[in-house]
């Protein structure tokens, strides 16, 4: 079924499709058909296989998380490790397959949004590997809150470029990295970190993140002789969820559970889930879920997660939302920090917060899978970002607030 | 007759381009908006383009958006801006277009958006965000009401896309003469009277100009070649200082936009 989608229009059922301005239609044109080409090449394909192999050190493990399944009740917890890739997240994954192609093109230039941080590191990582120019624009609100990544992206060259409209968050960002392709498309690529946008972004990031579903699938079938009951990953704009869940869309027995960012709780204004609170609408080139007005306005959004803070998603979530393919819940900062806690104490992992939120679902009483359940919650992205942030949420001065303290 | 067909209609029989400007409903205050609307004629305004403030509006520039944002922030809402419209129809007989983000227009839906149009005294619409092959459904009800969905044409428009806003242009295709967003420029694209020419030889529809024309030189130039000059931030942004030097923005949109006019007016 839907893993053909989307049709030529770039449509998944009724969401997706390009709501863009004419200016920026011959960009979108002439990155669909080199997109195409480039996906039937076995040159292209080979070549991004060599780096997610020898580069990102894929593919990353499927870890059994005892502890953590003990904790649950038994169940058979795997985490998928993209915390373990090159750049500590499932971004580099769309990036370097995004900027080969922007090297096919023969793009001197590569601009990125990024929240938490995570995709401008993938991008400046890859312009830097490949002598790409690299601007990254982020809010001036995400440039405080994860701050190493920026001094990362800086460091390797990228210029980070602080967007201070709006509530200076991804959205913002998004807005002026389109507004600076529309003025650069000849010489720049404008690499997308998510599953939204205006086609082709939506099916080309799905492609070059499904690499994520493919492994887990193999991997756990080697592991466990079966497939698993169930799929579990944060929906920010939906990229790592859609890459693990797209391989197992005609495994009808295998349930999938995206999980937004519930913030402070569901009133308008202090969370970022659109699939569980939001409404078909128009943002950013596409149709999709959205949180906004009456009026179509875009509502403010919150999220601890930098990564999440985001008012749309993925037309792909929408329609599989829609057809009941993937169900989506949503999670408070509250329960992301204490599933921080939960996985670095129990398994020595520090996850994201964004990926925080996939293991908070499974911490809930009613979402407790049953003991004789296979689960894989992927592990988006590692949470040394986040460190920071999270001992000032919990009041812990560093140096102090250990074990012992806390307990 | 639709009003912008008559006035296009009549501007051509007299061999003169229309000047278009643009300015933001509710910016510094709704009554603003409906003094100028009620007076915008008498400067030299042929059409006006009226925006509707948007919280994330891609194809414009700071000058526009930051606009829109402060407009949002003083709790304006989209049925506010169909007032205005009501209000100054008592004297403004002008053509007045919408300029209106497809995800305000999603939400209410296209019908009833461009019926709630009709019904305050717009004319037509500009959807920058809708490309021309995402408003194919549209036309046609746009045609059963006499209402008027604008075709946007940039020099970068590729052949197949050409042959589609030829296909379904009506009112006026609106051509955006430089690359980026809204916004002005010191210099105008030295094809222009080139993809202008080319253009128009293939379509009976005006073809205006919008996009980066700030100065009366610039808007002379383009009055020559086109059948519409649109000038948008340079308006705004005056707007914006006066209200900032607590100085008249009507009188100040209004002084700027007789300069403009008659530039415009100057040529040929």
């Amino acid at each position: 079924m839907s893993t053909r989608l989307p049709d030529a229009r770039g449509y998944f059922g009724k969401y997706g499709g390009r709501f863009v301005p004419e200016t920026l239609m011959p960009a979108l044109e002439q990155l669909t058909e080199a997109y195409e080409e480039a996906r039937e090449d076995e040159g292209f394909r080979e070549e991004l296989s060599y780096y997610l192999r020898e580069y990102v050190g894929r593919p990353n493990p499927l870890y059994l998380a005892a502890r953590l399944s003990e904790r649950l009740g038994g169940a058979r917890i795997y985490l998928k490790r993209e915390d373990l890739n090159h750049t500590g997240a499932h971004k580099i994954n769309n990036a370097l397959g995004q900027a080969l192609l922007a090297l096919r093109m023969g793009k001197e230039r590569v601009i990125a949004e990024t929240g938490a941080g995570q995709h401008g590191l993938a991008t400046a990582t890859a312009a830097a590997m490949f002598g790409l120019e690299c601007d990254v624009y982020m809010g001036t609100e995400d440039i405080r809150r994860q701050r190493p990544n920026v001094l990362k992206m800086k460091l390797l060259g990228a210029r980070v470029v602080p967007v201070r409209a709006g509530a200076r968050t991804l959205k913002d960002a998004c807005n002026e990295a389109l507004r600076d392709w529309m003025a650069s498309f000849e010489t720049t690529h404008y690499l997308f970190g998510s599953v939204g946008g205006p086609h082709p972004f939506p099916v080309m990031v799905r492609d070059f993140q499904s690499v994520i579903g493919r492994e887990a699938r193999r991997q756990v079938i080697e592991k466990e002789g079966r497939l698993p009951d169930l799929l579990v990953a944060c929906v920010g704009g939906g990229s790592n969820s859609i890459g693990l869940f797209h391989a197992f869309l005609e495994d009808e027995s295998v349930r999938m559970v995206g999980v937004e960012a519930g913030g402070r709780g569901m009133t308008p204004g202090q969370h970022a889930a659109p699939l569980v609170a939001g409404c078909p609408g128009v943002l950013h080139g596409t149709h999709s879920y959205v949180l906004q007005d009456e009026d179509g306005q875009t509502s403010d959004v919150h999220s601890v997660s930098a990564g999440l803070d985001y008012p749309g998603v993925g037309p792909e979530h929408s329609y599989l939302k829609e057809t009941g393919r993937a169900e989506y819940a949503a999670v408070t900062d509250e329960e992301a920090i204490e599933a921080f806690q939960v996985l670095t104490r129990a398994e020595g992992i520090l996850p994201a917060l964004e990926s925080a939120h996939a293991i908070a679902y499974l911490l809930r009483e009613e979402n407790r899978p049953a003991p004789d359940e296979v689960v894989i919650v992927n592990l988006s992205g590692r949470g040394d970002k986040d460190a920071a942030e999270v001992v000032d949420i919990l009041g812990l001065e560093a140096g102090e607030g250990g074990r012992h303290e806390q307990d | 007759m639709n009003r912008i067909d008559a006035r296009f209609k009549d501007l051509g029989a007299r061999g003169r381009a229309a000047f278009i400007p643009f300015f933001t409903a509710g910016d510094p205050a709704p009554e603003t908006t409906v003094e100028l609307l009620r007076r915008v004629q008498d400067a030299g305004a042929d059409v006006v383009e009226l925006g509707f403030p948007y919280s994330d509006p891609i194809a414009d520039g700071p000058t526009i958006q930051d606009s829109y944002h402060r407009a949002l922030r003083r709790g304006l809402r989209v049925g506010e801006v169909f007032d205005m419209v009501r209000q100054a129809r008592d004297r403004c007989e002008l053509p007045i277009v919408a300029m209106a983000s497809y995800s305000l227009v999603f939400r209410m839906g296209m019908e009833d958006f461009m019926d709630r149009c009709l019904a305050a005294g717009l004319d037509g619409a500009t959807v920058p965000d809708l490309p021309v092959d995402e408003a194919e459904p549209f036309f046609t009800m746009a045609k059963e009401r006499d209402f008027r969905l604008v075709c946007f044409a940039t020099p970068a428009t590729s052949e197949h896309r050409r042959e589609l806003v030829i296909e379904h242009a009506h009112g006026f295709i609106y051509y955006i003469a430089v690359r980026g967003t809204t916004g002005e420029r010191t210099e105008l694209p030295p094809d222009l009277v080139d993809n202008l020419a080319a253009l128009k030889r293939r379509t009976e529809v005006p073809v205006t100009v919008g996009f980066g024309i700030s100065r009366p030189d610039q808007a002379a130039a383009v009055a020559g070649h086109a059948d519409g000059v649109i000038v948008g931030s340079a308006i705004v942004k005056r707007m914006a200082a006066a209200a900032n030097a607590r100085e008249d923005p009507v009188e100040t949109a209004l002084g700027f936009i007789r300069t403009m006019a008659a530039a415009t007016r100057e040529t040929n």
